[in-house]
């Protein structure tokens, strides 16, 4: 046991000691007590208990769910979200202030533990700000419609005659009549019924504040997780310890698809503090007293894993080949638009190029990670799952335990960009912890992580487009194919790798999908078509796909965007001004996206000092020599849902060795209201950042029976040495009525991430007038590419 | 089982191991430290960095019984309950998104600025290069850690309890 355990107010309130956190949502009747449809021992043993286990789920349709107000009129909110580390939790937080009328610092924020606070999913699909601050908005105005009620009552004064500031109700006409948010419920309950058909639609009867009245909102309060962060006080999921602890590892399929024959347990039982191992179909773990102790247990097993009989995938460099074979497991009806068959038999000149992006990995920065406590019956998980509420649903599925018997407990942990191996690892160590009987902590190793975490589906692109005589682009096809079969899901069972390894599959793989260019430009006539392709090995593989940051946004983006590009070019035009032109014809303009869209594109050319010229950039004459840098730009847009990015590149190439050096990032974005202006321009560069490794360093590679990216060695990811020496963030609000009281905010966590590779390539051709249209741009494959060209 | 004896953070501790056991591993479960974490265990990333002597040393591939000198890890870089201007300077420019790489990040510029007290971009991005950020925040640790040399950080905060 840790001799010095910090846990954050948060987790303790979270781990009820003292119980006090579930006794007031229990006494308040904002726990909902249901019977799962599991029933299985431990449900039979509930004697007589008025509900299956104590973790029952909090009512979203309770204010208490959502607010307290303590004694010294401070007030703690509840929200049934995850924080990656984008400061959603300071907005949260902000966004609430505004309404309750409290100062900031006086509040503080409890995220994404199952069994108090109320489900909103976890976080995913940037939808934090844009879907669910709306239904902590609008709990928060009816808390303060309902202390402005009692303080009425108080005064006997009708509530028009009251005015509030700080969590102070005062009479307008006389200010020393004053009482607190305290003094009317400080640590007593609201009992105050909500209405909403689901939890995204929670209201009660008060109205959210018009926009000109949020005083909290639009400053940028420091983000309150970050102090803890930096002086090493926080504990994490990673740190998190209780009595009794094992520490556990896993023993992966040396090859992808290979049986498990024979473990000689003998082969580790001189393993100091060799407790046991675990096996169930192809899952096998080891379980040790100490990690050290796992982590050799685990290296040293002898284990009897016979191949497969045939190759689970082909290799890496022979993937987009099988692809463009391979028939599809599922395809979309085609989205068509006019005649493009007769605008590309009538165009004056036609394009067509192909477009390839490899499986990128999620490879998270601190290994999947997590500790199950199995005491009393009752399963507790510690975890950093963004999606805590489905990992406890799908572990009391997986564990057939009652709901009411399992809890998520979230903490902080490393990057959640999408449905990472988090997951994962919450249902194994549930499940050894379950089969020991003892807490357990897993931790995954590093080439565990890299190999066999979550991939964003790898994709081949075709596209086909038409200009006219005067060079405006009169048809657009698109068709696109991407390996997404197995794709993981939301919790269920059968999509984690342990339910797999162990032979649980009751239904097909999750069929996946592939997506469509996100733009506003008019063209007369399109078709699109889309298809999805397997692998294969369709189960237990290291190729499972799943959610990543934008799930297709990047690789449909440098498809589509780089496209618009070649385009651009072909007519002579400049890429700017042949989006602008594109743009400026489209008539549908849901949530304004067309206006915005124009307005960032303009943003983001302003802001860089855009020359108008089309692109290639015309070589350097005269002093041109072998070893300068070849310098250009490149512009790439796209929306994600209702926000808009437009981002601009610098690159500076190395005609020597090939290298892309992304000099200068610009993006204009536009989501909307900005609720805290400096959390979101770090949100925004970042996400460029992670576009830019992506566009620059990032393939998971492998042979025709294992992944062999396996480290940062294999596996390269964007360092220091890469950063752009300047990175301009312009946030714009393109809304043709900018001041309206009605203003949304949008989501950021994905947007600016997804013109990224498309702006980096556009950029390399403007420098070399080479295009390349496979990512990522690693040094070896640019130089390949302009030796080709002869640049 | 050996007994090592380790100064870590101004104390001296003993602990009963594996001659062989990383010292991440002590650091975290034996002396319950949460400022070095496991990130690859290959000395790739930097996550696990502590500072032995003034070096910044990979913890997860240093066996615990070839461990000489003095230890400072993430939680003994404030002085006096104020924090390193390094990590004061990381709450000025907000610099973490998740934080998991971040001891990585602080240490190596707290031993980067120890031995250079006004860095150039070049010799920052040179120091920094095995400080592994999966969030991308090298942008802002640049800029960080660039406060830092001006002088510029406000003044050190209290260290959270």
């Amino acid at each position: 046991m840790s001799p010095r355990l910090h846990l954050p107010e948060a987790i303790k309130d979270a781990l009820h000691f003292g119980n006090s956190r579930r006794d007031f949502l229990k006494a308040s009747g904002a726990l909902v007590i249901s019977f799962g449809i599991s029933t299985d021992a431990f449900a039979a043993a509930a004697d007589g208990a008025p509900s299956a286990g104590p973790y029952a789920d909090p009512d979203f349709r309770q204010l208490d769910t959502w607010i307290v107000i303590h004694p010294d009129n401070t007030a703690t909110f509840y929200v049934g979200k995850t924080d990656g580390g984008q400061g959603t939790g300071t907005a949260f937080r902000q966004m609430m202030c505004d309404e309750l009328d409290i100062a900031y610092d006086t509040t503080s924020l409890v995220m994404g533990s199952t069994d108090i606070t109320p489900d909103q999913g976890g976080s995913g699909g940037s939808d934090a700000i844009e879907t669910d601050g709306w239904p902590m908005r609008r709990v928060a105005a009816e808390a303060r419609r309902a202390l402005l009620e009692l303080a009425g009552k108080r005064f006997n004064v009708p509530v028009t005659q009251l005015t509030v500031k700080d969590a102070t109700i005062a009479l307008k006409s006389d200010p020393t009549k004053a009482v607190t948010y305290a003094e009317l419920v400080g640590g007593k309950r609201f009992n105050i019924a909500l209405t909403g058909n689901n939890v995204d639609a929670t209201r009660g009867t008060a109205d959210v504040k018009p926009v000109n009245e949020l005083r909290v909102v639009g400053r940028s309060p420091q983000r309150y997780d970050i102090p803890a962060k930096v002086d090493g006080s926080l504990t994490w999921a990673v740190d998190m310890k209780v009595p009794g602890m094992v520490h556990a590892r896993n023993v992966r399929p040396p090859v992808a698809g290979a049986v498990l024959r024979s473990v000689d347990e003998t082969s580790v039982a001189g393993v100091p503090g060799f407790i046991r191992t675990v096996r169930q179909g192809n899952y096998l773990a080891v379980i040790c007293e100490r990690e050290e102790q796992a982590i050799r247990a685990a290296r040293e097993l002898k284990v009897n894993w016979q191949p497969p009989a045939t190759a689970p995938f082909p290799p890496s460099d022979e993937l987009f080949g099988y692809m463009r074979r391979a028939a599809p497991t599922s395809k979309s009806e085609p989205e068509v638009l006019g005649d493009p068959d007769a605008a590309l038999a009538g165009a004056k000149l036609v394009l067509e190029a192909e477009y390839e992006v490899p499986f990128q990995g999620h490879t998270a920065i601190g290994p999947a990670h997590a500790l199950a406590d199995p005491s009393n019956g009752q399963m507790t998980i510690y975890t950093n799952d963004m999606k805590s509420y489905g990992l406890r649903n799908g572990v009391a599925q997986f564990l057939n335990m009652p709901r009411e018997r399992v809890r998520v407990v979230y903490m902080n942990g490393p990057q959640v960009y999408g449905r990472t191996a988090a997951d994962d690892a919450g249902f194994e160590a549930a499940y050894l912890a379950r089969t020991l009987g003892r807490p357990v902590r897993l931790q995954w190793m590093r080439n565990e992580e890299t190999a066999w975490d979550t991939k964003g589906p790898a994709y081949v692109f075709k596209l086909r487009g038409g200009l006219d005589a005067k060079g405006k682009l009169v048809a657009f096809e698109y068709d696109a194919c991407a390996v997404d079969y197995n794709h993981v899901g939301y919790n269920e069972p059968d999509t984690v790798l342990i339910a797999q390894l162990m032979g649980k599959r009751p239904k097909g793989p999750a069929k996946g999908a592939a997506a469509t260019p996100s733009e506003m430009y008019a063209i007369a006539n399109r078709r699109s078509t889309t298809r999805v392709v397997g692998l294969p090995m369709i189960w237990e593989t290291p190729l499972r796909t799943g959610n990543l940051r934008d799930p297709n946004g990047p690789q449909v983006t440098f498809a589509s965007e780089s496209f618009i590009d070649e385009l651009a070019a072909a007519a002579k035009a400049d890429p700017v001004q042949f989006r602008l032109d594109l743009l400026a014809e489209a008539s549908e303009d849901k949530a304004f996206r067309r206006a915005r869209s124009i307005a960032a594109v303009r943003a983001a050319a302003k802001t860089y000092g855009w020359d108008t010229r089309p692109s290639p950039k015309k070589p350097a004459t005269g002093k041109a020599s072998a070893d300068q840098a070849l310098t250009g730009r490149g512009i790439a847009y796209t929306y994600r849902n209702r926000t808009i990015a437009a981002t601009i590149a610098e690159v500076e190439v190395n005609r020597q060795t090939g290298r892309v050096w992304v000099k200068r990032l610009v993006c204009a974005h536009d989501c909307g209201l900005v609720i805290n202006p400096e959390g979101l321009r770090r949100t925004i560069e970042c996400g460029m950042l992670h576009g830019l490794s992506r566009a620059l360093w990032e393939e998971v590679r492998f042979d025709s029976e294992k992944v062999t990216s396996v480290d940062w060695l294999s596996h390269p990811s964007l360092r220091h040495s890469d950063t752009p020496e300047a990175i301009d963030v312009v946030l714009i609000n393109g809304d043709p009525q900018p001041d309206r009281s009605d203003l949304a905010p949008y989501g950021a966590g994905e947007a600016s991430h997804k013109p990224v590779i498309a702006a980096v390539a556009n950029a390399i051709h403007d420098a070399t007038g080479v295009r390349l249209r496979r990512a990522p741009f690693r040094k070896e494959r640019v130089l390949a590419a302009l030796r080709a060209a002869n640049v | 089982m050996t007994i090592a004896k380790l100064h870590v953070n101004g104390a001296t501790h003993e602990v009963d191991t594996a001659p062989d056991t990383p010292l991440l591993y002590v650091l975290r479960n034996d002396l319950g430290l949460q400022g070095p974490r496991f990130g690859c265990g290959l000395g790739q990333c930097g996550a696990c960095s502590v500072i032995i002597d003034g070096a910044a040393v990979r913890s997860c591939t240093m066996p615990v019984s070839q461990v000489r000198g003095q230890i400072t890890t993430l939680e003994g870089l404030s002085k006096n309950g104020r924090l390193d201007p390094v990590q004061q300077a990381w709450i000025d420019e907000q610099v973490p998104q998740c934080g998991y790489c971040h001891n990585g990040q602080i240490i190596n510029a707290r031993v980067l600025l120890n031995r250079n007290p006004n860095p150039t971009d070049a010799e920052i991005r040179s120091a920094m290069e095995g400080a592994l950020c999966r969030c991308m925040t090298y942008y802002r640790v640049q800029a960080a850690i660039k406060r830092v040399a001006r002088g510029t950080t406000t003044t050190g905060r209290e260290k959270a309890e």
